[in-house]
């Protein structure tokens, strides 16, 4: 895993009756991209500030490379932030906006016009340095931001939802050469976002975040295919639950009768009552196999590479299927689906 | 149809009613006799003469200009430091120390000057030109403070962190990110304090000696004592100046941005 280069230990953070953050310990690890996930007010940006300087723990300890820096002032800590809202220098030019971290530290003239040159053919925006930041489009400002927190080679840099305020299209191609250009810098990075894609595709590991409690921190296939709790697994794709009862260790008998083979990772004993989560994508269609049953189409959306179909089963209970391309099904339809048996996810 | 007209015809009703004083006073000041009437009975410049030569409205000029500048220099740090605590600070007492801080505004100008008058006679301090200077000083401040105040309201935050995170301590992101941002709002507070101090006349009245008074005071002695058109050639002096201040500041940079007319934050 390498060397922790940011590690939180027993952070708590709050704001008059409100935690923020709830005794978080999070360790990041040299040139590995980890994401914050979670819904609006879990923390995730709380959790960014206290690690840039801008906020203050109540309780607990910030280290960057080794030594404590619980009490240091952001200027002092040597991180790149970009922010949601780019915060470009609205009155100087994109040269001076980049260049504004060097002059700070004193780098010599002929070094600072160097290295902001180097900066700007990084984020692949030559050309611009002389315009005033609101003359360029987002994507562009984002790219200078991006360029202003790499030019001081920071030991960490910190991104704050960084594309949400782009749009969809643009969002796709930044989110890559966001990727591209974080393992060609190799620098160790916090990425802060509401957006499970995002988190999914671009990181190492993701920290799931819920109430200033961080839920989960795996890589994206543990949190999606192995959620540790009921709201990661809510939070985190779509996803359907149904309950039931244990029979014995791998028979489930649901509500409505139906008898389900089923391969926990623990064998629940017999008797007890379970939530069983399916994620819409091993709902099958049509097949057979150990456990075939019938359920009733409720509605179909067709939403281009894919269609969703909502069904019934026979005691009643709703599950979420996702079909490739378009199918032929409308309401009331009675279909036959498959479930396979590692298909289930334990989250009573 | 019939709306139109009404609403053009109130409309020049209204700027009739506003500009009318001042056409009277302008007209008035060209008046060849020695009474202060209209319409006037022929065309003059004696009284401009008059004016002009006086030597109490020169010293009083001079006083004006001394205190306005010194009020508003005074002022525009103070206050500008008030609305950055106002805004961005959760301080105790929010509520109380932005009453205190605007009360200016409310204090009757007659109870505001009995009050500096009885401090100054306890202090000795009556016939210093100071006591004009921070007594101005008191009463530009809440100009100064709601025109900075909108220009902090309006600052992102993140602009100041921003400049943390890249190195800067906290006195070079003020100074090279904090305050180059307020600037249309320094500039306003300190145009609303020139303006409102070099008007300023209640307050003033109590504690302005012959020697320190002020050209409003000065102005107000003057028709207490004499009723001929001097009054008036001074008055149309002082328009013009102000309109010319106003005007060259409108060049200089664009005043209803500045003054947030036509904003909707």
């Amino acid at each position: 895993m390498g060397r922790g280069v940011v590690e939180l230990s027993g952070v708590s953070k709050r704001y008059g009756a409100v935690t923020a953050l709830d005794a978080v310990d999070l360790t990041v690890y040299e040139g590995e991209l980890l994401s914050l996930l979670g819904p609006s007010g879990c923390g995730k940006t709380t959790t960014l500030n206290v690690i840039a300087g801008f906020a203050a723990p109540d309780t607990g300890r910030v280290v960057i490379d080794g030594s404590d820096v619980t009490g240091e002032p952001a200027w002092r800590r040597g991180l790149g932030v970009v922010f949601q809202s780019y915060a470009l220098f609205p009155h100087m030019s994109v040269a001076d906006n980049v260049a504004f971290g060097l002059r700070e530290r004193g780098v010599g003239k002929a070094e600072v016009a160097e290295r902001v040159r180097e900066a700007l053919a990084l984020v692949r925006l030559p050309g611009v340095a002389g315009q005033r930041p609101d003359q360029l489009s987002g994507g562009m400002q984002q790219r200078v931001a991006l360029a202003r927190a790499l030019v001081i080679r920071p030991r960490v840099l910190l991104l704050d939802e960084p594309l949400a305020a782009l749009d969809r299209k643009l969002r796709e191609g930044m989110r890559a050469e966001l990727r591209d250009i974080q393992r060609s810098v190799g620098i160790t990075t916090v990425f802060v976002t509401h957006d499970q894609h995002e988190a999914l595709g671009l990181s190492g590991r993701v920290a799931v975040m819920n109430a200033g409690r961080i839920e989960q921190l795996g890589s994206p296939r543990d949190v999606y295919e192995r959620p540790a709790t009921p709201f990661v697994a809510d939070f985190i794709g779509a996803s359907s639950v149904i309950e039931g009862r244990a029979v014995d260790g791998e028979t489930v008998e649901l509500a409505g009768g139906a008898r389900l083979r089923v391969a926990l990772p623990q064998a629940p004993a017999p008797g007890r009552a379970l939530r069983l989560l399916v994620r819409p994508e091993r709902v099958e269609l049509g097949t057979t196999g150990p456990n075939t049953l019938s359920a009733r189409v409720v509605g179909a959306m067709y939403l281009g590479d894919h269609t969703e179909v909502r069904l019934e089963l026979a005691g009643g209970q709703r599950l979420l299927a996702t079909v490739r391309g378009n199918v032929a099904l409308s309401a009331d339809d009675v279909v036959t689906i498959h479930l396979a048996p590692d298909a289930f996810l334990d989250v009573s | 149809m019939i709306g139109v007209l009404l609403a053009r015809l109130s409309v020049i009703a209204l700027l009739a009613f506003m500009t009318l004083p001042t056409v009277v006073v302008i007209v008035a000041s060209f008046n060849p006799t020695a009474i202060l009437s209209f319409p006037p009975e022929g065309l003059s410049l004696r009284w401009y003469v008059n004016a002009l030569t006086y030597p109490q409205f020169q010293r009083a000029a001079v006083n004006s200009v001394l205190v306005t500048v010194a009020s508003a220099v005074i002022a525009l740090p103070f206050g500008t430091a008030a609305a950055l605590a106002l805004v961005r600070h959760p301080l105790r007492g929010r509520a109380l120390w932005s009453a205190l801080l605007l009360s200016p505004l409310v204090i009757p100008g007659v109870a505001a000057g009995l009050g500096f008058l009885i401090v100054a006679a306890k202090l000795g301090l009556l016939t210093s030109r100071w006591v004009l200077i921070v007594a101005h000083v008191a009463l530009v401040l809440p100009f100064v403070i709601r025109s900075v105040a909108v220009s902090v309201a309006n600052l992102d935050p993140a602009l100041e962190r921003a400049a943390a995170s890249l190195g800067a301590r906290p006195w070079r992101v003020f100074a090279r990110v904090t305050l180059p941002l307020l600037r249309p709002g320094l500039f306003a507070g300190f145009l609303f304090a020139l303006i409102v101090s070099v008007n300023e006349f209640v307050v003033s009245l109590f504690i302005s000696t012959r020697v320190t008074e002020i050209l409003p005071v000065a102005m107000f002695t003057y028709v207490v004592n004499y009723t001929d058109p001097t009054m008036a050639a001074l008055s149309t002096l002082f328009i013009a100046a102000t309109f010319i201040a106003v005007y060259a500041a409108d060049r200089f940079v664009n005043l209803s941005r500045v003054f947030q007319i036509g904003e909707h934050r």
